[in-house]
């Protein structure tokens, strides 16, 4: 069977929940090879191999963390040619991330590979994989495939359920030697984002957001206090961003982070076709705005038109005495 | 001696038309008004400042679309870049990123660069991949995904910036010539002035196409493309959803919905 290279998203080892949906996908075109880089490395493997990996691929140095994104890209060509020397390759995936897209950008030029991004779907199909994209703003759905080289692809969090399927796992070191571009982009700091106690906004199941309608940083605790009481992660729209309001890390649409959860709540949001080309994916909608004639309440499954300081408050609280 | 930086624009089909796919499976342009992607008004701005701060510099903005991209150099132009280069060919039609980013870098060769400026996306293909595929091709370091920017010390100098990730916020640094691109979080771009627009009408624009760029039909387009589009199925409309006016009851009804469907 056909080895398909796994690129691992992980925090010192932490391997992060869409590269287990990766492996997932991977399997329905064949046998994942997992490549984990950096600190941490060897600890991915035990979690990688309960998720399918045949084999995992290792490597630390210090350049993965003092210099941007090319040493990843030649680690990822090391591990490409290891295993495509080896037998057949059938692609290459890697998680949809900002640096994670660049990685396969760049690996795709090295490769001679056409790349697809941001696919929300994989199958295999009689001339290699099958990958589903959603388009402006996902009002289309296209399919698409890689029609030279060894397809490069990177996926969307959330595109697959993930599924356990014990595999060997076998951890091998990986041979790499940086390029002469790999000290390029030094890292001459790093700041770690504060860790709020929350999931992660692309991971989790219930999304909170709140927009200009919450109007006030003081005001977002009204919508904290909904997505604690459902254990969700709290988005908000780039209005509520650019005042200063909540940070940007939480902004969802074109320019934030998009998020596809089971249920997404939008609170004092219009719903501006960037903002929906973030959230138009999830499987529930829920809007709450005082405008009858909001753009959001096209998309919703259930819409409350009201004032958020009225409805949100009594929805927190009803949710709390149910779960009692 | 001058600060030469290139900004890579894209013309892009209005996010707030009725955007969709030609029977070709390739952009439709023709049903919908084009524009300067917004995100590279951000790039064009960055330019601006940069180029402020620099004794002597000088920014060419740069399209690979149809011969209506002219429109988004133009209004690149009337913010304040000095000259333009339009890349324009019939072979160029359905072009993917890799083969984008074969044209944009050739030219880049071609015009001269110290330093690169691009958009942290397009608004039509958001991929988010052609600086990056700049940085390769150029050979040169990649600065992206910035959301603060500055150059020091001209044309041999080097390039500082602020990238936020997810998981933390990097100081970078790298020596030039490199490929930046910038996020919409660089700072707001200035609108053209009157003067601005009437002076870009007299800014010079040249127009390549793949011959002087010596790039042959085959490597892009349609034909030339190294991904295929299968299939573009519009998305089913989402059924019309339950809304209710809130008379006081509203956060329980929608506590009630919720329940329904087993989210509580
Ligand atoms: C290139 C580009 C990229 C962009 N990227 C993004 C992006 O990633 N994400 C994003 O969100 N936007 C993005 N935008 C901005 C987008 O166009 C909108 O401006 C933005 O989404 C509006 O945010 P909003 O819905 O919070 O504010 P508004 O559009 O001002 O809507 C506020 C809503 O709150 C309602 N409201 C007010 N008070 C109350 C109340 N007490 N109770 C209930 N409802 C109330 C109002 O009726 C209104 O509908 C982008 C724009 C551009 C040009
Ligand atoms: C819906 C859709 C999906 C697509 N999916 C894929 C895919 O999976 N794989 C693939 O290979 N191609 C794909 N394409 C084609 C691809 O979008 C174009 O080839 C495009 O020029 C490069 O990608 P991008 O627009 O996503 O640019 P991005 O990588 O998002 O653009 C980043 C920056 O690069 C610069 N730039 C990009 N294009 C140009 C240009 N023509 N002229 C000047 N500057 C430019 C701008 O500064 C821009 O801000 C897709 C196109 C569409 C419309």
């Amino acid at each position: 069977m056909a080895e398909v290279l796994v690129y691992v998203d992980h925090v010192d080892g932490a391997v992060r929940k869409p590269t287990l949906e990766l492996l997932t996908l991977a399997r329905r075109i064949g046998e994942p090879v997992a490549v984990a880089l950096g600190s941490g490395a060897e600890n991915t493997a035990a979690v990688l191999a309960e998720h399918g990996a045949v084999k995992v691929l290792t490597h630390d140095a210090a350049e993965y963390a003092d210099y941007l994104v090319v040493p990843k890209v030649d680690a990822l060509q090391a591990a490409y040619e290891a295993v495509s020397a080896g037998g057949s390759l059938a692609a290459v995936l890697v998680p949809s991330s900002a640096e994670g897209k660049e990685i396969a950008a760049r690996l795709a030029i090295r490769i001679g590979s056409g790349i697809i991004t941001d696919a929300v779907d994989l199958e295999a199909g009689d001339e290699g994989p099958v990958a589903t994209q959603s388009a402006f703003a996902a009002s289309f759905t296209t399919k698409s495939r890689v029609s030279k080289g060894t397809p490069v692809i990177t996926v969307k969090p959330n595109s697959a359920a993930v599924q356990a399927a014990p595999a060997a796992g076998a951890v091998e070191a990986l041979a790499v030697s940086f390029s002469e571009k790999a000290t390029g982009t030094k890292v001459t700091a790093r700041t770690p984002r504060e860790a709020t106690g929350r999931p992660e906004l692309t991971e989790a199941a219930i999304v909170v957001s709140g927009g200009r309608g919450v109007n006030g940083a003081e005001n977002f605790s009204v919508i904290e206090n909904l997505a604690d009481s459902l254990g969700a992660a709290v988005g908000a729209s780039r209005a509520a961003v650019d005042a200063g309001w909540y940070p940007h890390s939480n902004q969802v649409g074109q320019t934030g982070k998009s998020v596809s959860p089971q249920l997404y709540i939008a609170s004092g949001i219009s719903g501006a076709i960037q903002h929906r080309a973030g959230m138009q994916t999830s499987k529930t909608i829920v809007a709450i705005n005082k405008d009858a004639e909001a753009p959001i309440f096209d998309l919703v499954d259930y819409g409350v038109v009201g004032d958020l300081f009225e409805v949100v408050p009594q929805l927190t609280d009803e949710i709390k005495s149910r779960k009692g | 001696m001058s600060l030469r930086i290139v900004v890579t624009v894209k013309y892009v089909p209005d996010a707030t038309g009725d955007r969709h796919f030609a029977e070709d499976l390739t952009v439709d342009r023709d049903d919908v008004d084009g524009l300067l992607s917004e995100l590279d008004e951000y790039a064009v701005e960055q330019a601006l400042q940069i180029a402020d701060e620099a004794d002597d510099a000088e920014i060419t903005v740069l399209t690979v679309g149809p011969e209506d991209a002219k429109d988004a150099l133009r209004k690149a132009l009337s913010m304040g870049a000095h000259k333009a280069i339009h890349v324009e060919d019939d072979d160029l039609h359905g072009t993917d990123a890799i083969g984008t980013s074969l044209v944009l870098a050739k030219a880049i060769e071609k015009a001269g660069y110290d330093l690169v400026i691009s958009g942290m996306a397009s608004t039509d293909g958001t991929a988010g991949i052609v600086p990056a595929l700049l940085a390769e091709r150029l050979g040169v370091p990649q600065v992206t995904l910035l959301s603060e920017v500055s150059v020091e010390g001209g044309p041999t100098g080097t390039v500082k910036g602020r990238r936020d990730g997810d998981t933390a916020s990097e100081q970078l640094e790298a020596s030039l010539p490199a490929v930046v691109s910038v996020t919409d979080q660089s700072g707001e771009a200035r609108y053209p002035s009157f003067k601005g627009i009437m002076a870009a009408k007299k800014k010079p624009v040249e127009s390549w196409d793949l011959e002087d760029l010596e790039i042959e039909a085959d490597e892009v387009g349609l034909e030339g493309s190294w991904t295929k589009v299968d299939t573009a199925a519009e998305r089913p409309a989402r059924t019309a959803g339950t809304i209710v006016k809130d008379e006081g009851e509203g956060g329980k009804q929608l506590a009630e919905f919720l329940a329904g469907q087993k989210f509580i």
